[in-house]
């Protein structure tokens, strides 16, 4: 009989798991990457409902309720302004979030196509292509920002560029990688025997195969830049006053520490939790989807 | 061997020679008239005339074209003479050299605490894997990657400095000044600066020991009747420590871009603190060398890393 059941297994077919089942299975596999998924989640939101969710305006303050400590009214109390610290927190969340995507997506197409470019067509361009990136990468990232930033000029879009040309390296070497080990499949070649163009390889095999990997980077430089933007703005570079930026506030607490330990308290603690979900759900992403990046990234 | 250095060392003059054409690069994005932001404000409010203007464009050879004063700045960096701050009104080479010993200081303790004690907690999270150590790395590891280091400063300073009054804020003395109150001003900074480095060295050397620990030779020790001591010391420790190694340069840029903070959140007068300065008084004479030089140094110590990579793992000298 047991025999028999043995038998039966083996005559079966293994189990149809398909590829998302998989993933979701894998994903899930730590519980604390839910914990990521929630805070990100409720970031997102915050950031789409800032003005529905904040008591107050996060620009213009009260003077008569200026440096009020933690109440019902003022949960997170009120700074020399008279703003309400709490709203500027939620607003804050629009900047982090602003800064980081626009970065990510501006490093990450230009650092992904360089890479891809150097890997694909090697030589000289190669060459010329990844000395630059190793130049790049020869000055410390919040360094490289801080004084392009420094010299840009402080605002929103000038923080992205800053910031995106410190981190493009990043992408630009992971992706040159990963070019030379998709380069070398048997598909390519039987695409490029059938004419492919270099574009048409570039497009439809590289940047497709690479993608789950890119995904996974993405998702970890989206904390570090929120953590490295909260740095310029806390230096005095970043965004600048009345607009809301978690940096900024910890800078601007920090003279009425001894007093309201809070108003440099909290916006740090939302900093920490935000870069601490992306780095767990980017953990899980690398477990699912590149299981090889572990160690790497 | 020998093939091997000089390859990485020709590499290193390039990539070095490229930072120095981005710096450069980089200043002149500098929006308006260069002289007038290297003068400041007395060049821009008219109390200079028009011909003493013109005098000082030649002065300062800004009327040659960019290739010539990019070969002017870099000759003169190389021979030592870095131009003048427009702020403190004295030569950047010897600004710089005021305040190294400081940032060196506080670096090198750093650099020393993070890598023994993340090699340290991830060898033992790999081998009392499960247990409660290696629960508290991982935490820690995470903690580590996501701190604001400046905030973490802060945090440092309201309880150990404001609260419980166990350490000085705000004060620096050189260690063959004054040694004891030098370690004693160094805790909370220190630890704010090892904390990112130790947390990734400690998860890399985690999963490079877990790596190791089934590999045959350790079966073989094992099995040789090798004291514990003698299989972790021996076997483990170093084989587990190659891929450690590359992750020590990289751990320096981490914690070069914060001591810049760090010595601007605690007033540690280094050149972080110098550059951050300056940055805001417009004294972009000590920004470009200050930013050349941290670069360079990341750069040498990164070119070192590998070569003693090469050294530790032969395979890869033959890549």
């Amino acid at each position: 009989m047991a025999k028999q059941a043995i038998i039966n297994e083996f005559r079966e077919a293994p189990p149809r798991v398909s590829e998302w089942q998989r993933f979701f299975r894998v994903f899930f596999q730590r519980k604390i990457v839910l914990f990521g998924l929630i805070i990100l989640a409720l970031l997102v939101l915050t950031a789409i409902f800032a003005p529905l969710l904040a008591p107050f305006s996060p620009v213009t303050g009260d003077m008569a309720e200026s440096l009020q400590q933690p109440s019902w009214k003022h949960w997170l109390g009120t700074d020399i302004q008279g703003r309400d610290s709490l709203s500027r927190l939620i607003y804050g969340s629009r900047t982090a979030l602003a800064v980081g995507f626009g970065s990510v997506i501006l490093a990450g197409v230009i650092g992904v196509g360089l890479g891809m470019l150097a890997g694909y067509a090697g030589g000289i361009t190669n060459m010329v292509i990844m000395r630059i990136i190793d130049a790049l990468m020869g000055f410390p990232m919040i360094l490289l920002a801080l004084v392009i930033s420094a010299v840009l000029g402080s605002g929103l879009l000038n923080v992205v560029i800053a910031l995106s040309v410190a981190t493009l390296p990043g992408y630009a070497r992971v992706m040159h990688g990963l070019t030379l080990t998709i380069r070398e499949n048997d598909y390519v070649l039987a695409e490029r025997a059938m004419g492919a163009s270099n574009v048409r390889v570039m497009f439809m095999h590289i940047l497709p195969n690479s993608l789950p990997s890119m995904i996974v980077l993405i998702t970890i430089q989206l904390g570090a830049l929120i953590l490295a933007e909260a740095t310029l703005s806390f230096l005095g570079v970043g965004i600048q006053p009345p607009d809301a930026a978690w940096g900024a506030m910890v800078a601007d607490g920090r003279r009425y520490l001894l007093t309201h330990p809070w108003l440099s308290i909290s916006p740090g603690i939302a900093i920490m939790l935000v870069v601490f979900a992306f780095n767990l759900v980017g953990d899980g992403l690398r477990d699912a989807l590149d299981p090889r990046l572990r160690g790497i990234l | 061997m020998t093939a091997y250095i000089l390859r990485r060392l020709l590499g290193a003059i390039v990539v070095l020679l490229i930072v120095t054409l981005i710096v450069f690069f980089v200043m002149q994005l500098l929006p308006g008239d260069p002289l007038v932001i290297f003068l400041g404000q007395q060049a821009g409010s008219g109390s200079i005339s028009q011909e003493q203007l013109e005098q000082l464009y030649i002065k300062y050879g800004l009327d040659k074209p960019l290739i010539v004063q990019y070969w002017n700045w870099i000759s003169g960096v190389v021979q030592g003479n870095m131009g003048e701050s427009i702020y403190y009104h004295d030569d950047v080479g010897g600004l710089l050299l005021q305040r190294f010993p400081i940032t060196l200081d506080l670096g090198i303790k750093s650099f020393i605490l993070y890598n023994i004690l993340g090699m340290g907690l991830g060898m033992v999270a790999a081998l009392r894997r499960g247990k409660w150590l290696d629960t508290f790395s991982t935490i820690l590891s995470y903690i580590g990657v996501s701190v604001p280091v400046f905030w973490l400063g802060i945090v440092l300073i309201y309880i150990f400095g404001l609260k419980l009054d166990w350490f000085p804020i705000a004060s620096y003395h050189l260690p063959w000044e004054n040694f004891a109150a030098n370690i004693h001003e160094s805790v909370l900074p220190v630890v704010c600066l090892s904390l990112m480095g130790w947390a990734v060295i400690a998860r890399q050397m985690r999963s490079s020991v877990l790596e190791v620990i089934s590999q045959d030779y350790i079966r073989t020790a094992w099995s040789k009747g090798l004291t514990e001591r003698a299989v972790v010391m021996k076997h483990m420790l170093k084989n587990s420590l190659i891929p450690v190694i590359t992750l020590m340069g990289i751990g320096l840029g981490l914690m070069v871009g914060g001591q810049v903070v760090i010595e601007q959140v605690f007033a540690i007068p280094g050149i972080g603190r110098l550059l951050i300065t300056s940055v805001f008084n417009q004294d972009y004479q000590v920004v470009q060398s200050t930013t050349l030089i941290i670069a360079f140094i990341v750069i040498v110590v990164n070119l070192i890393v590998d070569i003693s990579y090469g050294w530790f793992d032969p395979r890869i000298r033959y890549e």
